[in-house]
């Protein structure tokens, strides 16, 4: 077997010996804009099988996340939004496998999207484990009602990419439709997604 | 090598199954129709999806060299593999080294077309697929039967039965919410119990150095999330310029998929977990050569979205397996016999030329265009068989003479409703096997016109 870099050499030699004529980077087109993008992605979100609830300040925020039937019934609680702490203490977690078993994680989003119902969700965010946001059976997603922004176009032009990180997109439960083309919510992650704006 | 008719004869002589699987593709077809309807754009998004693709395969070394510097930046240890040994190799290599033997992946047709699963189970590790689809598909041992519903052709009782034997589910249940929890569990316990992590890449974006991966279930975030090693696969093409650029094709890949706004996780790893590796192997497998070929490069741009498959009618009504390649339908008879005219060669021809596949193509492959273009090369490099090469020089000696033109059409007529039955529909008339001809009129429509007064 010949060394990496040959095999990358080689790759790269062909690809510029056949490279087709230089053709331009298009400009993105003009993307739609809603009239209430809070309203959007509520709709949206209900369409991915997500819930939307809406807090008028903090104090309203805790009440709502204690009218939830998926706290109420949650005995593991993991939390990396500062004013709803948890029960678990994720720093003491020696490793992700730890993170089995954990019932509800309550989560910052940056911001969200009124066109898929997604929510960004940085891996600051997360806490030491990663793996938090999809282990948990639950999921409890905070933003700011002002972040909504009407598209994904508009959603990486103000995207501040982590590097080295992570980051990632949530819209809605973890779902399947791999039987029957039957949808299935909670496949191997969240059985719940529920986004709270403040 | 069989070709797709005959491969796809058992699938079609089971009737109702066949009408199942038309209709089950039929309803994701449609569902992609209501999503796309959401977006005033969506022409727009499309040219512009295509547009940066010629762009970026104008470029494509330029652009994974700027990749590469990028994910090397980022702490990403890039990899390149000429084929699909070599990517194979490069994969085992990594997980050796870490004294890994046990691996969970996600979706990815790189691997499948490069036949990863195999070459490590040889090597003694233990491959888990952990889409559920992949999942129940390895399961049986059989490959996907189509790209983005890889156990499309299964119906939930048969999945019931498999889930029994192998799981020990209860015996004849068959509610997929009920199999669904039984593979959750099943899959938790192999994320748990994994040392590293495969996944395919669904875009790669040079100026940042990361990858970006695509699911509904979550499991390429558990696979990646759990286990400290990370390796993604990607074939050269999956390259975008610029995160903004990742929108458009974000904006379309779902839609046009199944029907969705946007996958469920959309994960973009620009690094290791902490404390852990990330590896990206850059596959070729041709795809440099492909690049060099005019007529057909345009399929490189393909995101794999198969939306050319829900909408084929030869695909619906003959099944993936009839394909016997591992990217089934329309996209899949272009790239099929790229890599091997001899044994795919059939492919081609496996289309109604409708071009209802170039229609729903988020990138806009001018599919069907290529197909044509594919039988046209196939006949002058003389892959065809003999009975449809000679029937196209009878028709074209027959063409080109108006007398014989015109004998031959009044044969047509006299004769044909004098001739019996198993004489027109004999082993020698493929095409009527599940039709029947029309009747013959008892004019022609030259005679029609001379009558016609002017
Ligand atoms: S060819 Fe077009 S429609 Fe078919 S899978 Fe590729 S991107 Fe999708």
């Amino acid at each position: 077997m010949a060394t990496p870099t040959t095999s990358r050499d080689t790759i790269l030699k062909a690809m510029r010996a056949n490279a087709p004529q230089l053709r331009p980077l298009p400009d993105p087109p003009q993307a739609i804009v809603y009239p209430n993008p809070l309203e959007h992605f509520a709709a949206t979100l209900a369409g991915v099988g997500g819930r939307f609830l809406k807090a008028t300040d903090e104090a309203d925020l805790q009440l709502q996340l204690g009218s939830l039937e998926v706290f109420q019934r949650a005995t593991r609680i993991a939390s990396t939004v500062p004013s709803l702490p948890g029960n678990v203490d994720l720093e003491a977690l020696k490793n992700p496998h730890e993170l089995e078993g954990i019932d509800l994680a309550i989560l910052p989003g940056d911001f969200a999207v009124a066109e898929n119902g997604a929510v960004w969700v940085p891996g600051t965010n997360l806490g030491p484990q990663r793996a938090i946001f999809v282990i948990a059976q639950h999921l409890v997603l905070v933003i700011q009602a002002s972040t909504v922004v009407h598209n994904m176009q508009q959603a990486y032009e103000n995207l501040n990419l982590q590097r080295p990180g992570f980051g990632v997109f949530i819209s809605g439960p973890s779902k399947t439709a791999d039987i029957e083309q039957s949808l299935v919510i909670g496949a191997h992650g969240a059985r719940s997604c529920t986004v709270i704006a403040l | 090598m069989k070709g797709h008719a005959e491969s796809a004869a058992p699938f079609v002589a089971n009737e109702p199954r066949a009408h199942w699987h038309d209709e089950s593709l039929w309803f994701v077809r449609v569902k992609r129709d209501r999503q796309a309807a959401t977006v005033p754009e969506w022409e727009d998004l499309r040219s512009t999806a295509s547009a940066i693709k010629a762009h970026t395969l104008s470029r494509l070394a330029d652009y994974l060299e700027e990749f590469e510097r990028n994910a090397t930046a980022n702490g990403i240890h890039v990899h390149w593999a000429r084929d699909g040994a070599e990517h194979n190799a490069i994969v085992l290599k990594i997980l050796n080294d870490h004294g890994v033997k046990r691996l969970v992946k996600s979706k990815s047709m790189l691997t499948e077309e490069c036949h990863l699963n195999p070459y490590l189970e040889a090597h003694g590790i233990e491959v888990t697929d952990t889409d559920l689809g992949e999942r129940i598909v390895q399961m049986r041992k059989e490959p996907p039967s189509h790209i983005v519903l890889p156990a499309i052709h299964l119906k939930k009782e048969d999945i019931g039965e498999l889930f029994h034997i192998q799981l020990g589910t209860e015996k004849g249940a068959s509610d997929p919410k009920y199999l669904t929890e039984a593979a959750r569990g099943h899959l938790r316990e192999r994320f748990l119990g994994a040392q590293a992590g495969l996944t395919g890449v669904n875009f790669a974006i040079a100026s940042t150095g990361g990858v970006v991966v695509c699911t509904n279930e979550g499991n390429a975030d558990m696979g990646t999330s759990l286990p400290p090693i990370h390796i993604a696969s990607m074939g050269v093409e999956k390259i975008v310029p610029r995160p903004r650029d990742l929108a458009i094709f974000l904006r379309l890949l779902a839609r046009s998929a199944t029907g969705q706004p946007v996958t469920t996780y959309t994960s973009h790893f620009h690094g290791p977990l902490p404390g852990g590796e990330m590896h990206v192997v850059i596959v070729d497998n041709g795809r440099a050569r492909i690049l060099g070929e005019e007529a057909f490069r345009r399929s490189l741009s393909c995101i794999r979205c198969g939306a050319c498959m829900n909408t084929c009618p030869v695909y619906r009504r003959s099944g993936g397996y009839s394909y016997g390649y591992t990217v089934p339908g329309p996209i899949g008879s272009i790239l099929g016999p790229q890599r091997d005219p001899a044994a795919y060669g059939s492919l081609p021809f496996a289309s109604s030329l409708c071009g209802s596949c170039t229609d729903v193509c988020p990138v806009k492959i001018d599919l069907h265009h290529e197909l044509l273009a594919f039988r046209q090369e196939l006949a002058k490099k003389g892959y065809l068989p003999w009975q449809k090469r000679f029937s196209m020089w009878v028709m074209g000696q027959v063409l080109a003479r108006k007398w014989a033109f015109l004998l031959g059409g009044r044969l047509m007529r006299t004769l044909m409703p004098l001739l019996p039955r198993a004489l027109v529909y004999g082993p020698w008339n493929p095409w009527g096997k599940q039709r029947e001809l029309p009747p013959m009129p008892r004019e022609s429509f030259r005679d029609l016109l001379k009558k016609e007064p002017r």
